[in-house]
């Protein structure tokens, strides 16, 4: 069996002494496993780094087999995704939320959207706001997508600016007025009524609400504790957002 | 199947050497073999080593380098700066460092880097007691000299978000052209790394 593609490393683990096993999240093949020969050799190591974005050969007897990786590096960007804490957290965040997914379960979309992300990790505006939407995105491929369209309670589409917990829909300001100390904050830059950009407290609002789902869909049922990645993405990303606009 | 040509104290040596790093099975024979022909110019005397280093060695409580006495050589050497402190992942990069001889300072062996994929966490590393150290004051300044890579850099920003609010000087090395490397051969993130830290000649 033999296929070729493109993805992006999200890690890579030692096999041996010589030997790596690389996971690429691949545009067409899903989130895939495979050994690459060679892969703690000098010249590799850089290029099997979180980030790069390689292209793959891959071959095995049967479909099931873990398989062999060729790989050849397309673009390296994990150099410079070490210059910022806030890349450097970001992508390691990304990683650990793709590993969410079933193995080898094509989701070409989320591929693209780590694309758009990694050229914006520099940018503490774009690169949180993107994050948030991601993991939106994520929730909804794993089936615990929200609905922030129309209000849960009256259909409104305008003034949402709560979520229901126990929902995942959006539900509008006077609807939600009575329940508001156990609603969720829907920020601005979220609403679909509305055409704004994140601010420091708008980002938070949107770590909380995707922090929320996450952990009850998908963290809880699988007695996950996630990692540090998320959580130091967003203060780092929260200081170089307010150093911005200090400036 | 296959006949046995050697004795069981021979065939144990054979498979006790394939495990060492850089010996598969065929190089352990061809080890074994060597070692057995200089039964005592060699066999004995390395075996009187390995017992005595298993007999001795001793993990380091104050930086985790492996010697003969805890606290070690270097972290009891008075005429190393123990104000300056160089952050390591293993024991290997530490004697890498002292084969350079670039500065006499002392060292903290971390144990490894943060490793969602291997499940290496921060108490699974010695982070806590380097926080420890930097709080008696004697250090002034660490030099985080962990590898470039994302798990690297990962472990290098978490030590310095545990060290925020202390009067230290926290610095990494430099990241840039390798001596004999040719720029056609560098990736992007390399390059830019080393244009940014460029310095006048």
């Amino acid at each position: 069996m033999e296929w070729q593609d493109e993805g992006i490393v999200l890690g890579m683990r030692r096999h041996g002494e010589t030997s790596a096993i690389a996971e690429v999240m691949t545009l067409a093949h899903g989130r895939h496993l495979g050994l690459v020969r060679g892969g703690r050799s000098r010249t590799m190591r850089p290029v099997l780094q979180p980030g790069n974005r390689v292209s793959l050969t891959w071959r095995a007897r049967l479909s099931e087999h873990l398989g062999e990786f060729r790989v050849e590096p397309v673009s390296q960007r994990a150099g410079l995704l070490m210059q910022s804490a806030a890349a450097l957290h970001g992508m390691r965040a990304m990683a650990a939320l793709l590993r969410l997914l079933p193995e080898r379960d094509p989701h070409r979309h989320l591929c693209d959207a780590v694309e758009v992300i990694i050229a914006h990790l520099d940018d503490p505006t774009s690169a949180g706001e993107l994050f948030v939407r991601f993991e939106l995105a994520l929730l909804n491929e794993l089936g615990f997508g929200l609905d922030l369209a129309r209000c849960a309670a009256n259909g409104s589409a305008v003034d949402l600016v709560y979520v229901s917990p126990k929902s995942g829909r959006a539900v509008s300001k006077t609807a939600g007025a009575p329940y508001a100390d156990r609603m969720l904050a829907l920020p601005d830059f979220l609403r679909t009524d509305l055409n704004e950009t994140a601010d420091p407290s708008g980002l938070e609002a949107g770590f909380r609400l995707t922090g929320f789902f996450l952990d009850r869909h998908v963290y809880e049922p699988r007695g996950i504790t996630p990692d540090n990645a998320r959580e130091s993405f967003i203060i780092a990303t929260l200081k170089a957002l307010e150093k911005q606009q200090m400036a | 199947m296959v006949k046995r040509v050697t004795g069981p104290e021979i065939e144990k040596l054979i498979q006790l050497l394939a495990k060492v790093p850089g010996l598969g099975p065929r190089s352990a024979r061809r080890a074994a073999l060597h070692l057995i022909k200089k039964r005592d110019q060699l066999m004995g005397p390395l075996s009187g080593a390995m017992q005595d280093a298993y007999d001795k060695v001793k993990i380091c409580s104050t930086c985790g380098n492996v010697d003969t006495a805890d606290p070690c050589t270097i972290c009891t050497d008075p005429t190393r700066d123990q104000s300056l402190v160089i952050v390591v992942e293993d024991v290997g990069d530490l004697w890498a460092l002292e084969r350079a001889a670039a500065l006499n300072a002392a060292y903290h062996v971390l144990g490894g880097t943060l490793s969602p994929l291997d499940g290496v966490g921060p108490d699974d590393l010695t982070i806590a007691a380097l926080v420890d150290r930097v709080k008696t004051g004697e250090v002034k300044e660490l030099i985080i000299a962990v590898n470039a890579t994302i798990e690297g850099q990962a472990t290098a920003h978490y030590i310095t978000d545990q060290l925020e609010g202390m009067d230290i000087k926290v610095t990494r090395l430099a990241h840039g052209v390798p001596v004999g490397g040719e720029l056609d051969y560098l990736d992007e993130g390399t390059l830019v790394a080393a244009l940014r830290s460029r310095t006048s000649l």
